[in-house]
């Protein structure tokens, strides 16, 4: 679907029509990225960010696809492996590096990508469904990671196997005999390895299949603008080509320079010495810590220390993490304001940047950080705002907030004016009676 | 065609084939799921021989078992008196040094060294590391902290150190598993 101004494909060359008629691909490419698609003429650069992470997700698989050539899943030679990469392959360094900080930055991209949608209310209808799948694709992406963040196995590599798979042990009753099926064996070792290597190859491909879901399901209301307010008319959009493609185009140059600084100057900043130590299974390393998008949700799975009434503190800290992405899938029910831009909510925008946001960062910084006080304390405090802004604040504020008046349309936002703008009829009045 | 009781053949059929097919369903998940499963190899019983006639009082050693460590401690008298003097009742996974060790050996706690909250391996046993605030390990992962029977007391796992099935083949040497 898309608005009744869409330009329509027309093919002239006849190889082009002979196409068109027998597998429409260059009609579907047209209708989804190219002039056939009309967006909103006010997006900001916010509205880059799920190109670049298309882009992201390019890079790691052509790269983790080139690795996968010199890389062997095999716990006497996985190490090395990685590292005649690094040292004796042609360009094997390069693919290494760009594929270690691919994930950085898919995750950079990711998580400003999520937070436009929570500032700008992206998820609200009828944009449901493009959310939700979007909470997919990111619990899949942190599967990935983790799976791929265990193959060289160094020491954060089985370190992190075996916290993470222990997680599941949390589980009542079944947890334990859970935790070495997903293994095969009592702790991480060749059989872990070697599935690991499988299904982190594997899940790249379902993200794209749920990346297509979730550009498909985005492309039948249309994408969404800092305004909030819907399309009415054309003027109030331009064809994705070449406009947006033009800007697509400019924010990737911006994500290539930064990523290409962080890739030939600092390929080591974003991880840890200790994984350049091989696996040793009788030796935790002192500070053990996740890749560094994990850490607030790893800063709320240890802010849980004691029992609480019959559940113990392992299992609330396991089902705490899990729940604070989980409840992102709630959101658009949580969220009752009809307005969806934050611009126009003052209330709400208070609570993003004054309450979300730093208790993320705060999450970000004591998941980082060892496990002692005061850090444990302050991700505690952190963590029960975390859960209080979604589930007290967000629907409170939606319930109690006056918003800010709209703008009658995104032209009216743009140019200051808009010609066609008109009162709605009033309660009762129908379209006979006002004309 | 519909006999007496109103079931036709199709009816028959129809209940029968998606039947077949649901139980051939679940016969081909089993082995699908279950190959995830310990393989033989990792399962077969390996038991490990531990000499600890060089252990003295206050020293522990960690050995293999089942690629995971175990920690073999020969526990001073103060220590001893240290988790005696704990009512057990009050611990968060109540149990007795007695109960945690071999009668007349109450001296010898052999504890696996898996942290009981997500699995990562004590500090304690090693030369130099610390021992935590109540004198037998600390985990550095998470800050779960226990005594000198290696039993919980702090932090977030929720069972003491699991003791595995052993047993002294002499004076000087254990068997464990």
């Amino acid at each position: 679907m898309s608005f009744p101004w869409a330009k329509e494909y027309k093919p002239t060359h006849p190889f082009m029509q002979w196409m068109d008629e027998k597998l429409p691909v260059p009609r579907l490419v047209y209708n989804a990225v190219g002039s056939g698609y009309p967006v909103p003429r006010n997006l900001n650069y916010f509205w880059n960010f799920g190109f670049l992470a298309l882009i992201c997700l390019t890079i790691q698989i052509v790269t983790g696809i080139i690795m996968a050539m010199h890389y062997a899943a095999n716990t006497a030679v996985a190490f090395d492996t990685i590292e005649m990469t690094v040292r004796d392959v042609n360009w094997g360094w390069l693919m290494r590096y760009a594929h270690a900080n691919g994930a950085s930055a898919f995750f950079v991209v990711i998580y400003v990508h999520i937070f436009r949608g929570f500032y700008y209310g992206s998820y609200k209808a009828p944009r449901e469904m493009v959310w939700l799948l979007g909470v997919v694709i990111f619990l899949l992406m942190m599967a990935t990671g983790f799976l791929g963040y265990v193959l060289p196995w160094g020491q954060m590599s089985f370190w992190g196997a075996k916290v993470i798979t222990g997680l599941f042990s949390a589980i009542p009753l079944v947890g334990e005999p859970l935790q070495q099926w997903l293994l095969g064996g009592f702790a991480p070792d060749n059989a872990a390895l070697n599935r690991f290597f499988s299904l982190h190859y594997l899940l790249p491909f379902v993200i794209v299949g749920v990346v297509v879901l979730h550009i498909w399901a985005l492309h039948i209301p249309g994408s969404s603008n800092p305004t909030g307010v819907e399309v009415k008319t054309e003027s109030d959009t331009v064809p994705f080509y070449p406009y947006f493609v033009a800007k697509d185009g400019w924010a990737v140059g911006v994500f290539a320079i930064l990523f290409s600084i962080m890739l030939f100057y600092f390929p080591n900043a974003l991880g840890h010495p200790d994984n350049y130590i091989p696996a040793n299974p009788m030796s935790t390393p002192a500070h053990i810590v996740p890749e560094w998008y994990f850490w607030p949700f790893y800063a709320i799975l240890r802010a849980f220390t004691q029992d609480f009434f019959f559940i113990p503190a392992k299992l609330m800290g396991v089902m705490a993490m899990f729940g604070a992405i989980l409840v992102w899938f709630f959101l658009p029910w949580l969220d009752k304001s009809p307005v969806r831009s934050g611009n126009y909510r003052p209330l709400y925008r208070k609570f993003f940047w004054f309450g979300l946001i730093p208790a993320m960062l705060v999450l970000f910084y004591c998941g980082g950080a060892p496990a002692a006080e005061p850090y444990v304390m302050i991700s505690q405090i952190a963590a029960l705002y975390y859960f209080a802004h979604f589930l007290i604040i967000i629907p409170v504020v939606s319930a109690i907030e006056k918003p800010l008046p709209l703008p009658y349309s995104i032209s009216e936002s743009v140019l200051g004016h808009d010609e066609g703008a008109q009162l709605r009829p009033a309660h009762g009045a129908t379209e006979a009676n006002l004309a | 065609m519909a006999d007496e009781d109103g079931v036709r053949r199709r009816d028959f059929i129809n209940i029968a084939a998606v039947s077949a097919a649901g139980v051939a369903g679940v016969g081909v998940v089993i082995p699908l799921v279950s190959q995830m499963s310990a393989s033989a190899d990792v399962l077969a019983a390996s038991s490990t021989e531990v000499d600890i006639s060089s252990i003295k009082p206050g020293q522990a050693i960690k050995a293999i078992f089942r690629k995971q460590p175990v920690f073999v401690r020969n526990l001073t008298p103060k220590e001893i008196a240290e988790a005696n003097a704990v009512d057990a009742a009050s611990l968060r996974d109540p149990q007795t040094l007695e109960e945690r060790t071999k009668e007349g050996k109450e001296n010898w706690l052999i504890t696996m060294g898996v942290c009981t909250h997500l699995g990562c391996v004590p500090l304690g046993a090693g030369e130099g590391e610390t021992k935590g605030e109540f004198g037998g390990y600390f985990c550095p992962c998470h800050g779960s902290v226990y005594d000198t029977a290696a039993r919980i007391r702090k932090g977030p796992a929720p069972k003491n150190l699991e003791v595995p099935a052993y047993e002294f083949t002499s004076d000087t040497v254990v068997k464990i598993g």
